[in-house]
């Protein structure tokens, strides 16, 4: 079987948009029959990934890759970058705005949430330059 | 069993947006207003209390799989997240209970 592959673009402070990549990579492999409690850690992963892409960065671009027995996705935002990587992975620590914390973002749960639910997670980071994150999912 | 459609009734609750789950068994509530708390912390199933009622929550219930949302004390639902909601077939209702009520309510409901 050949790899499914799938891009979305993500845009910065778009929030009426913000979940859609996430939605269909879920609907993606919810058709393709694999387990349901894999698919909603892919899911929550990755929509943890694509709100914090809305809400920090400058916009960005999600690509998942759907082998036999891995799913990979990549998150690459265009910066700004995080300053401490370290602080960031804490539980409840949060730089978000006001006025996304209306909205109910802002827990401080987006890094921690999205290493809890993945398989692998690494974090290339570069301040004004922007962040990668890859994530793997064994299936 | 308890269906959406049971909670609903029993609740008398108002219903903001018809979705495929109407029927749907609900094994469990949660109540949260936090999107990525609630997303790490419900179940699949559950019935989520909320009162933000807005476009992202949809896609949280939608992403975490609930069985609908409640939107308590008639919080606002406003019409991006009501069309968001009908095309992810969520079920979305409205109660002027507080949270705390309609959690009971729930609790009382699946555990008869």
């Amino acid at each position: 079987m050949e790899n499914i592959k799938l891009h979305y673009d993500v845009i910065k402070d778009d929030f009426s948009c913000a979940g859609e990549a996430s939605g269909k990579i879920k609907k993606t492999l919810k058709g393709l029959g694999l387990d349901s409690a894999l698919v909603r850690n892919v899911a929550i992963a990755v929509y943890e990934g694509e709100i914090n892409m809305v809400i920090h960065a400058e916009g960005g671009c999600i690509d998942a890759e759907i082998s036999p027995d891995t799913i990979t996705v990549v998150l690459k935002d265009v910066g700004p970058g995080i300053k401490d990587v370290q602080l960031a992975m804490q539980e409840g620590y949060s730089t978000a705005p006001e006025n996304v914390r209306a909205l109910g973002f802002g827990a401080g749960m987006g890094l921690p949430n999205i290493k809890k639910y993945s398989d692998e997670m690494n974090i290339e980071t570069e301040v004004g330059v922007g962040t990668t994150i890859t994530l793997k999912f064994n299936i | 069993m308890k269906t959406v459609k049971d909670i609903c009734l029993a609740g008398n609750m108002k219903i903001l947006c018809e979705g495929d789950s109407f029927e749907r068994e609900v094994t469990g509530c949660y109540c949260g207003d936090l999107l990525s708390w609630v997303m790490s912390r419900a179940q699949s199933g559950d019935a989520w209390l909320t009162v933000m009622g807005n476009v992202n929550a949809v896609g949280v219930a939608a992403l975490a799989d609930t069985a609908c949302i409640i939107l308590t004390e008639n919080a606002a639902f406003d019409d991006v997240a009501k069309m968001r909601a009908e095309q992810n077939g969520i079920t979305v209702l409205q109660t002027e209970k507080n949270t705390y009520e309609t959690a009971v309510l729930i609790n009382g409901e699946i555990n008869s």
